[in-house]
């Protein structure tokens, strides 16, 4: 006999755990499936929690959840080849009771929310990948197919959380394909270090950590950032580029993160570390106007598969939190008033996400993946140029301070020009507005 | 003769060799669909797959030998306008496991 459940959740990273959680507590017979071998086994984040997106979730987290460090202090930093300027903040109101952002480790992290999602009365079966959706012949999704023997089961509603390639969804036909200028690959290395060495390094106590975000040379003109984080016992390090410029470019990507380790402003803060996993993963990095159809009969997309990340701030867990938990009470409300899930019925899903931060943030940078997509100066000529600048400024060798600052100027206005100058201010403006 | 994959070729491995797999032996989740001389995405996988998966032969056709994938699905996505690529997830459980991801 093919099983039937309320509601199906593909996926057992933050959105689906987040909505699978959200549907259990609300009584819900709930079937969360997940590929990997334990929740968490296939995915990769730098990784930053919000505390926020989840307190909304599960109020006493802090009690129980896997947590590295809470951050204290964060680093924005532009390279170039030999240097590193940019802004420091660190607060001790950050060491409040409470703490705003943490750095964790996303397999332990996913292991715990999951033991939560089991908890609130989820039935969670790993080791099983979809394969995908049934529909009726009106295309109401009623179900989907897995890889286990006589692996159909039926639902309600489907609530896609299969990450950022989205295959299932992609398949059915239910959204576009992922273009390569929406997606940042992003490479990452886990390097082991002592605490006390760690907390040497940036300054740090009791599980305090530092969060450093770089944008520059490093990515080797291609539009991307870097990161460095720093964990209980490591520090992951990474970097990440639109797919469509690493085509363009050529450039390896893990030749790309070699480069960057060897930065004269990182190489010391990771010396002598011991590297115990590399990683790589696609961040959806598209924005407002990549965001698929996101509900439909029967199917709801939440998370990475529906492209809600906030490349400019970089967010991604918090709107995947946030898409599981409002889908997932979008559900509940439509089972309290007897409501059907169709695709009418569904979209209060949408103007919910519509009129909170999770659109509104996305709407507001809309313009800013094809501003950076296509205007690399900010990613080369800027940092060098600035740096020059910086140099030029503090070296004290004689040269009267009117005529470095008239090097400064000119060497900006040679580089690029009055109206090249006018029109990235002009372009910043626009996509920060 | 040295070509660029070669000089790639040990330090990818030797990344990858911290990693955790259980590969689903006989059963490759990427495969290359020969459609004559290789698009320019296909060729770009050579040195821009993370996992190092893609090398060219001597007949200057590109392979897949997916066992050390991470999964992102690069190649999915460069790939999917010119169908050269077949790419599925590997059956439940198999694949990368990352310790920490």
């Amino acid at each position: 006999m093919i099983e039937k459940f309320d509601a199906i959740v593909v996926g057992a990273g933050p959105s689906g755990n987040a909505a699978a959680y959200t549907l259990a507590k609300g009584g819900l017979s709930v079937l969360q499936i997940e590929r990997g071998e334990y929740p968490g086994s296939k995915n990769v984040q730098g990784a930053i929690l919000y505390a926020d997106m989840l307190e909304r979730i599960i109020p006493e987290f802090r009690d129980e959840a896997p947590l590295e460090r809470h951050i204290i202090e964060q680093r924005l930093w532009m390279l170039d080849e030999h240097s590193h300027m940019g802004t420091h903040f660190r607060s001790d109101v950050f060491n409040e009771a409470k703490p705003n952002r943490y750095t964790i480790v996303r397999a332990q992290f996913d292991r715990w929310f999951s033991r939560k999602v089991k908890e609130a009365g989820a039935t969670v079966v790993c080791e099983t990948t979809v394969t995908g959706l049934l529909r009726d012949p009106a295309g109401r999704v009623y179900g989907l197919t897995t890889d286990r023997e006589g692996g159909e089961v039926h639902a309600d509603v489907v609530i896609l959380a299969d990450g950022v390639n989205s295959l299932i969804a992609e398949r059915a036909g239910l959204r576009p394909k992922v273009r390569p200028e929406h997606v940042a690959l992003a490479v990452k290395e886990m390097h082991f270090l002592p605490r006390e060495v760690i907390d040497q390094r940036f300054g740090l106590k009791e599980n305090e950590g530092v969060v450093i975000e770089m944008a520059g040379t490093i990515t080797a003109g291609m539009a991307g950032t870097g990161f460095l984080y720093t964990n209980g016992e490591s520090i992951s390090v990474g970097v990440g580029c639109l797919v469509s410029d690493f085509k363009e470019n050529g450039t390896s990507p893990y030749v790309l993160l070699d480069r960057m380790k060897r930065h004269p402003s990182i190489a010391p803060l990771i010396a002598d570390s011991e590297v115990k996993e590399y990683a790589a993963h696609l961040i959806p990095e598209g924005g407002y106007d990549a965001i698929p159809a996101i509900h439909g009969d029967g199917w709801m997309i939440v998370g990475d598969s529906g492209q809600f990340v906030n490349a400019m701030h970089r967010e991604g867990s918090n709107l995947a939190m946030t898409t599981g938990r409002v889908a997932a009470e979008t559900v509940l409300e439509l089972r309290s008033t007897g409501k059907h899930m169709t695709a009418h019925n569904l979209s209060v899903y949408r103007k919910k996400l519509e009129a909170s931060f999770v659109m509104k943030d996305l709407k507001k940078y809309r313009r800013l993946p094809s501003t950076l997509h296509d205007n690399k100066q900010f990613f080369t000529d800027y940092p060098r140029l600035l740096a020059r600048a910086a140099e030029t400024w503090f070296r004290v060798d004689g040269v009267e301070k009117k005529q470095k600052e008239r090097e400064m100027v000119g060497s900006f206005f040679k580089s690029r020009g009055l109206r090249g100058l006018i029109s990235d201010a002009f372009k910043v403006a626009r996509a920060w507005r | 003769m040295t070509t660029a994959t070669d000089v790639v070729a040990p330090r990818i491995a030797e990344r990858l060799s911290q990693n955790r797999y259980l590969v689903d032996e006989g059963r490759p989740h990427i495969r290359v669909i020969d459609k004559g001389k290789p698009s320019p995405a296909l060729l770009a996988l050579v040195t821009i797959c993370p996992a190092g998966c893609y090398s060219t032969t001597d007949e200057g056709k590109v392979e897949v030998a997916p066992d050390g994938c991470q999964e992102c699905g690069t190649c999915r996505v460069l790939c999917a306008d010119t169908g050269e690529i077949d790419w599925n997830y590997p059956r439940g459980g198999y694949g990368v496991l990352f310790k920490f991801g």
